[in-house]
């Protein structure tokens, strides 16, 4: 990581929470994750989202690349229902323990 | 053959695919081949074939290939630089989403032939330089800044692309010296375009209150901000 600037943190991501897998009352379908992206509440505002990039940032005891840090890259793909919840699919299905936790919603590729 | 300068346009219209309107003693008189022919003193005219140019006796090569080969179809198919977005326009302010300078408002200058933007702080403002920049990681706003001032001509994709590394072959004892010298300095011209860039730029910049501490502050979101919801 380039330490450009010291000490100024921008915020250049949604918050995101992770619901689940896509599923039905008895079988889950782990290659799609149900994602809660703050401030959106209907599907007419998911379509801004279509395509934006999302990343699941965890931690790890083992150094990887000089980091403790380690990140799985995904793309929202859909929405999901009428309420403003997002399917996503990542490069590797998230694991289970991801449920609840929080992800990045980026403002790229951009559109505007 | 020569190429004819007029199409060729039949004169007999097809009433159906494959059957014509007209029947062939019709059409010999259409055609007007018995005004040829009579021209010609009754007798069709005949032109005797031009004379081939004696062709080089083609040498017959030893191989051959044992099953035929399909050649693939020549790709004659050109990629279009990408297309601009309607909000970014010479002059506009942009916000950088990713990588070094995220958050940064940068001015657009121009978009190079291979589809990137150039983009540049102006350095003294924000500490961007002159740099490409992917259009899908920028968002256009719609703050303007008069870019007449500034020549942007000499920049292309060329200038950006990696110094040719010098190839140091030689023994170890060498290898470590070489790489303490690649510190990579700027070059003393790219310093000095920046500057010429800047300030045309500076001055239409100081023109406009505000302008200036807000390139030279980043954008960041906010509690309760939703980006779907803002207008840029």
């Amino acid at each position: 990581m380039v330490k450009g600037r010291e000490g100024e943190r921008v915020r250049l991501y949604v918050r995101g929470t992770i619901l689940g897998y896509k599923r039905s009352k008895a079988n889950q379908y782990p290659n799609t994750s149900l994602i809660q992206i703050e401030g959106v509440n209907t599907k007419e505002e998911v379509a801004w989202y279509a395509g934006k990039r999302l990343a699941y940032i965890y931690k790890a005891k083992v150094k990887k690349d000089g980091s403790h840090y380690r990140c799985i890259w995904g793309k929202v793909s859909r929405p999901h229902g009428n309420s403003g919840v997002i399917r996503a699919k990542f490069t590797s299905n998230l694991p289970p323990k991801s449920m609840g936790d929080r992800v990045r919603v980026f403002m790229y590729p951009s559109n505007i | 053959m020569a190429p004819r300068k007029t199409p060729v346009v039949s004169r007999n219209p097809q009433l159906i695919r494959g059957v014509g309107k007209y029947s062939r003693s019709k059409m010999y008189h259409k055609r007007g081949l018995w005004a040829i022919k009579a021209k010609n003193g009754g007798v069709f005219p005949k032109h005797d074939p031009k004379p081939k140019a004696a062709s080089t006796a083609e040498k017959v090569s030893k191989f051959y290939p044992a099953d035929d080969i399909k050649v693939p179809l020549p790709n004659k198919r050109k990629a279009k630089p990408t297309k601009l977005r309607a909000s970014i326009t010479p002059g506009t302010v942009l916000i950088i989403l990713a990588g070094r300078f995220k958050g940064k408002r940068v001015v657009f200058l121009k978009q190079l032939t291979s589809g990137l933007l150039l983009v540049t702080g102006p350095f003294k403002v924000n500490g961007v330089p002159l740099r490409r920049v992917n259009q899908a990681y920028v968002i256009g706003t719609s703050t303007k800044v008069d870019i007449s001032g500034v020549n942007v001509d000499k920049f292309d994709d060329k200038y950006f692309a990696k110094a040719a590394e010098k190839k140091n072959k030689k023994g170890e004892g060498e290898f470590f010296e070489a790489d303490k010298e690649e510190k990579n300095e700027l070059p003393q011209d790219k310093k000095d375009d920046q500057k010429t860039v800047d300030a045309a730029l500076i001055k239409s910049i100081e023109a406009v209150p505000d302008l200036k501490s807000y390139l030279a502050a980043r954008f960041s979101l906010k509690a309760g901000m939703k980006p779907h919801e803002l207008v840029f």
